[in-house]
């Protein structure tokens, strides 16, 4: 009650809130929004250094033959393509989403723990800076690729492996702290009336993610620490010669990874609800059964993990087991997807750049999540295993699924972040040439994986030619296509070009930050916390 | 049919329907030599038209609804957003289809893991980044290298038609024979895959796995090691010939003589010693010491000006038959014979500017070999 009383009178406090100016403000912010466009340009940055890296490889991948790069550098390349864009890329955009959306949605006024926000934004370009020097250091980079099995990313590492492995534990600890506070803010700082089935979806599917942060970072700082002891403390955790087993590696590292590729994904279900909802004129289809479905995938990622290691030699008992529970992640998958072409359906629909984004997101991710369960097929799975083929499958589930789905929310949300509206012809040239690229660059792997060609080489036989000069042009429309969207995000905010954006910004949003917000959001948001009916 | 429905599949996406074209390229799963490669296949096939069912069914009201919905054509939203009946609908269905689906993969899958009654055991161990081929029946043991030239490699001749898929020596094996093959590695994992016979296992350094093939046709089958593995990953491919039983009967006595033959220790000239060890280098030391002795520092240090290479010859010799513990540096006393062991260490003494001058003879390595055992 007494707080109630104090923020009524803040008005009179001649305490006018504005940011600091200059650098520090960034430094030392606690602004929930501030920390958010942080995270936001940190993951476009990785974004850009991992897709130069792309470059490299499809570059040398282009035609038979080694044109230019050495084989332990293309390793580099792959290895540090896959961490910057999943540790670096993706995951902080969706971190950069939370802080911004989480307390508008829910009407607090910021984050439950706003210092420890900042650390955990902080931490960051230090953990990304370490990474990225290994690359000059003696010896190169990480080169084991970003699954980094053992032995070969211990016994048989480059020295800068501590580099990374370092970097991993500071990466695992902002993780966690972002995690904290994601689930403090939202069980404690809910506005009156927010109850959890009233909650956003985005609110919802974060809150299921931070869960699983919380579960399996940890392991994935075991599974590192493990891996320096091996190095340098003549521990044999992963070393058959000393009574240990690589294997062990590999489940340690996948009871983390299957969970972390949901952590890639779950928000982006709840982004994409939001949009296909709003551009149908229409209330989200099934929105209890969305919730029950992502909790179930949540829970079922825990007992899938093998499923990335049905070649090792598991016993046949374990296969089955895995095979079983990996295809019924399809139920839930496919309930989400089911409901979002019944939200569609007659809606009354436009296609401004977020909905097409959201529509391709739809399509493509279904195309991912279907190679997903022809690769949970345990048999079958031997001739897929480790091919182009799963590079397919989960680029179509990274790039046009949680990728689009971020460049979605961004084009989504921007207008009210900002108070102005992105150019639309260009993001619709954004949109079409990267739909364009991704398929261009991801499609024709299916054929080369099923055709035969292994990942992670850097020459291939002459039958896969043809294939990879188009996935390479694909990779190159795609990657220089995203300038567009960088052009286009720079002029609508620093550039203060574009019409004003109107309150509600689209034409019947639902959700707080539209009805209960001006454009831009003010500096700071709902401290007197708004109605919720 | 099966062909007939992924090229119309790939036409559409291509835009081009030229189906003789895309056979060339290589587009799905082969179906193999072997029955369960067959079933493989079937239960691929079978997958992928349940996906392609589902997709077509999913993006078609999709598309009705994005081009009959739109508000440019006036549609008005209409306000559903529940339905209990219909959530248990499509939660069902889905189960059910998985569930027929799992039938024959279980089926499939167990008749994969039954390793009884083999009439010949193979053991493939690897190394970086090569296969060892060892019969456990007869004295065969053998490695089987990389043979496209470095040139080819290089662009700086034209590549041939096996381009990075063909060997030295391939494995050879009987065909209508059942062959369990033991996997196993002596340094980091690989993965060993003969897309033909369907069998992709890891290899794993301590561990031995198991997987057979009985094979129908006699052939030419490539594979690749699909492990990351380090550097030459992509350079360490796999030949099956698999020829008739009166034939593998013939070519196990021949290697059975051949390499008790090359157990011999002969003299060599100097020149002979290099002109051997030139070769030795090539597929066993130049991908990490470089074909030029500069090596990758610190990893795989340069041999030329090194230490050792211009050193004590017995440490020399030592370092290439024991290796170097807790390094990639391998011992080769197992994988090299004695005359390819003197005759690299003379090569890398007086190569690239290296100027010793002495030589290492076949007799003297075994001499050393010997006194450690």
């Amino acid at each position: 009650m007494s707080q109630e009383g104090v923020s009524q009178e803040m008005p009179h406090d001649d305490h006018h809130h504005g940011p600091d100016k200059g650098i520090l403000r960034w430094l030392y912010t606690t602004n929930h929004k501030d920390i958010g466009t942080m995270y936001l340009l940190l993951a476009l940055g990785s974004l850009l250094i991992g897709g130069c890296m792309a470059f490299v490889i499809r570059a040398e991948l282009f035609e038979p033959g080694l044109q230019l790069v050495d084989p332990n550098f293309f390793n580099q390349m792959t290895t540090m393509h896959g961490l910057i864009m999943v540790f670096g890329a993706i995951m902080p955009a969706f971190v950069g989403l939370a802080n911004w959306l989480i307390p508008l949605m829910i009407g607090a006024p910021d984050m439950a723990l706003p210092r420890i926000n900042n650390w955990s934004f902080w931490l960051l370009p230090f953990a990304f800076g370490m990474l990225l020097s290994t690359l000059f250091m003696e010896g190169g980079a990480p080169n084991f690729g970003w699954t980094f099995y053992a032995p070969l990313s211990t016994d048989y590492a480059p020295p800068s492996v501590t580099f990374f492995i370092f970097s991993v534990h500071i990466m695992g600890i902002s993780s966690v702290m972002g995690a904290v506070n994601v689930i403090v803010t939202i069980f404690n700082m809910r506005a009156p009336g927010m109850t959890f089935m009233k909650m956003p979806l985005f609110v919802w599917t974060w809150l299921i993610t931070a869960f699983l942060l919380i579960a399996v970072m940890p392991v994935l700082a075991g599974v590192v620490t493990m891996m320096l002891m091996d190095i340098h403390f003549g521990t044999s955790f992963f070393n058959a010669a000393g009574g240990g087993d690589p294997v062990l590696f590999q489940h340690v590292f996948w009871f983390f990874g299957h969970p972390e590729v949901y952590i890639m994904i779950l928000p982006a279900f709840g982004i994409i609800s939001h949009i296909i909802s709003t551009f149908s004129r229409k209330p989200l289809f099934g929105y209890t059964s969305m919730v029950f479905a992502t909790s179930s995938i949540a829970i079922l990622s825990f007992i899938v993990w093998a499923h990335h290691m049905f070649t090792v030699g598991i016993p046949l008992a374990g296969e089955l087991f895995f095979m079983y529970s990996t295809m019924l992640i399809a139920v839930p998958t496919g309930v989400k997807v089911f409901n979002w072409v019944t939200t569609m359906f007659r809606g009354s629909m436009t296609f401004e750049t977020p909905m097409l984004f959201a529509i391709a997101f739809v399509v493509l991710f279904t195309i991912g999540g279907l190679s997903g369960l022809m690769l949970a097929i345990a048999p079958a799975d031997f001739q897929y295993h480790d091919t182009y083929f799963v590079v397919a499958h989960f680029h179509y589930v990274l790039v046009p699924g949680a990728l689009f789905s971020i460049l979605a929310a961004v084009y989504y949300w921007l207008p009210k972040w900002c108070g102005r509206m992105y150019n639309e012809t260009l993001g619709k040239w954004h949109f079409w040439l990267s739909f364009i690229g991704v398929n261009l660059t991801f499609f024709p792997m299916h054929f080369v994986g099923l055709a035969g060609m292994p990942r992670r080489i850097p020459d291939y036989a002459l039958q896969f030619a043809d294939f990879n000069a188009i996935v390479s042009v694909g990779a190159f429309v795609f990657g220089l296509s995203q300038l567009i969207f960088v052009y286009n995000i720079w002029r609508t905010t620093l550039g203060n070009k574009g019409e004003k954006a109107t309150d509600l910004v689209w034409e019947k949003p639902t959700g707080l930050e539209w009805t209960a917000l001006p454009s831009p959001v003010p500096y700071h948001t709902f401290q007197e916390p708004p109605k919720v009916d | 049919m099966t062909r007939v429905g992924i090229s119309a599949l790939s036409a559409l996406l291509l835009l081009t329907s030229s189906h003789s074209a895309f056979a060339e390229w290589g587009l799905n799963m082969t179906e193999g030599v072997t029955r369960i490669s067959h079933e493989v296949h079937d239960l691929h096939m079978i997958i992928f038209y349940i996906c392609v069912a589902i997709a077509v069914a999913v993006f078609g009201v999709m598309l009705y609804s994005i081009i009959y919905h739109r508000k440019s054509r006036g549609a008005e939203a209409a306000n559903f957003h529940e339905s209990t009946t219909v959530e248990i609908i499509w939660t069902v269905t889905p189960l059910i289809i998985l569930i027929a689906m799992a039938i024959p993969a279980t089926n499939t899958l167990i008749d994969m893991y039954d390793n009884k009654d083999a009439e010949i055991d193979v053991q493939i161990t690897g190394y970086q980044w090569k296969w060892r081929y060892t019969y456990l029946n007869e004295d065969v043991d053998f490695f089987s290298v990389l043979s496209t030239p470095q040139d080819q490699i290089d662009n700086i001749a034209e590549k041939n038609e096996n381009y990075l898929l063909e060997v030295d020596k391939p494995l050879v094996l009987p065909i209508n024979t059942k062959v369990r093959f033991l996997l196993t590695s002596k340094d980091v994992i690989h993965s060993w895959w003969v897309p033909e016979l369907a069998v992709k296992k890891d290899t794993i350094p301590g561990f031995i796995n198991e997987s057979w093939a009985i094979i129908d046709e006699p052939g030419l089958y490539r594979g690749q090691c699909t492990e990351l593995c380090g550097a030459g990953h992509g350079y360490m491919p796999i030949v099956v010939k698999a020829v008739s039983k009166e034939e593998y009967k013939i070519w196990v006595t021949q290697q059975a003589i051949e390499q008790a033959a090359a157990k011999e220790v002969k003299d060599m000239s100097f020149d002979e010693l290099m002109a051997q060890g030139e070769k030795v280098y090539s597929t066993n030391c130049a991908a990490c010491h470089k074909q030029d002795g500069s090596g990758m520092t610190p990893m795989f240090p340069a041999l030329k000006g090194s230490a050792i290479a211009l050193g004590d010859i017995d440490k020399h010799i030592e370092m290439v038959l024991d290796g170097k513990q807790g390094t990639a540096m391998s011992a080769f006393a197992e994988q090299l014979s004695v005359s390819d062991i003197a005759a690299v260490v003379t090569y890398e003494r007086n190569a690239w500017g290296n100027d010793k001058g002495d030589s290492a003879s076949p007799k003297y390595v075994k001499e050393l070999k010997d006194n450690k055992k």
